[in-house]
């Protein structure tokens, strides 16, 4: 096994399953320490069950003031620094936008893209002291194709895009990459939700002809947190079995 | 106890790489110590940290020479 990641700490956000799950993995088999978050008690348990001795679970609700700084001023005290941060933790509530109400459009908004703004801002210090870090926005293949019923997940998704290219520019002079990996349909927990007939239309316009693993997406994660893509920020890796080719 | 001008130096020192010779009171950060926007920004966050102050950002782009940094600590540190 490569350790690729050894002495370094990974931050990774909604860590309890899906694709937040795999990536944890990846990043300790490459030899990092993870610390891995989830809205419940009962979730960080769950993350620190399955990462052992190699990190542990943490409580965060990305919404709640101040949760945030404290979790990373934590994370820095018992962990030294923090070299990567994966901002996996996402939400979705659908409706068509004739039905959303402005409830459902804010609280996408604040999970997906508020959070991210403000988790950066508190890790980014500390990297680029360093001299050394790696950001890791996990987007989507909607926040580039649209998609009905997602207005708000797809504005949330493409501002993460714009996000990581205006920071990766700012601090990639002191060594820190921020990059994004867009996943297409992968088998979670938030694809489950779809109904069939959903399902079908996608199936029909995704060339491999299946639903992507979130191991995929966490390869791709694990490359951008790897020293070999040093040299690569600002970009959105594609994950999506060619539903979508940018 | 060091000086504030002393402890004012040090950062400039530390953020910016530059030798404790070249930091002189009238010397600017982005013309004589090679500080970009970044640097400030970062410097002046740091003098934030040693000082336990906080900076607004109006005043922060005021403090553009090493002098004008020991200035702003000496009149608003307690």
């Amino acid at each position: 096994m490569s350790s690729s990641l050894a002495g370094q700490i990974a931050l990774v956000t909604g860590a309890t399953r899906g694709i937040g799950k795999a990536i944890a993995e990846n990043l300790v088999a490459a030899g990092a320490t993870v610390v891995g978050t989830a809205t419940s008690e009962k979730g960080a348990a769950t993350i620190s069950e399955y990462l052992g001795q190699s990190g542990t679970g943490k409580t965060l609700n990305v919404t709640e003031p101040g949760a945030i700084d404290q979790l990373v001023a934590d994370v820095q005290k018992e962990f030294g620094k923090i070299d990567i941060l994966v901002n996996n933790a996402g939400i979705t509530r659908d409706n068509l936008l004739m039905r959303m109400k402005e409830d459902e459009w804010d609280q996408v908004l604040e999970t997906n893209l508020t959070a991210v703004f403000k988790i950066s801002k508190a890790v980014m210090r500390g990297m680029m002291k360093n001299r050394h870090g790696r950001i890791i926005n996990i987007g989507s293949v909607v926040g580039t194709t649209g998609n009905p019923g997602q207005a708000n997940y797809c504005a949330a998704k493409a501002g993460l895009i714009g996000f990581t290219k205006a920071l990766a520019k700012e601090i990639a002079s002191r060594g820190v990459t921020v990059n994004a990996v867009a996943p297409g349909f992968i088998d979670t927990d938030m694809t489950k939700a779809l109904t069939d007939e959903q399902k079908e239309r996608i199936f029909d316009t995704i060339p491999a002809g299946r639903l992507g693993r979130p191991e995929e997406i966490a390869a791709a994660v694990g490359f951008l947190a790897s020293a070999g893509a040093a040299y690569i920020t600002g970009e959105t890796i594609h994950v999506n079995g060619g539903m979508s080719m940018v | 106890m060091s000086t504030i001008e002393e402890r004012v130096k040090k950062i400039v020192i530390e953020q910016l790489g530059v030798k404790e010779e070249e930091v002189k009171p009238e010397a600017s950060f982005e013309n004589d110590l090679g500080a970009d926007s970044l640097d400030t920004v970062e410097l002046v966050m740091a003098l934030e940290e040693e000082f336990e102050t906080e900076i607004p950002d109006e005043e922060a782009e005021k403090i553009r020479t090493v002098q004008a940094a020991i200035d702003y600590i000496n009149k608003h540190s307690a």
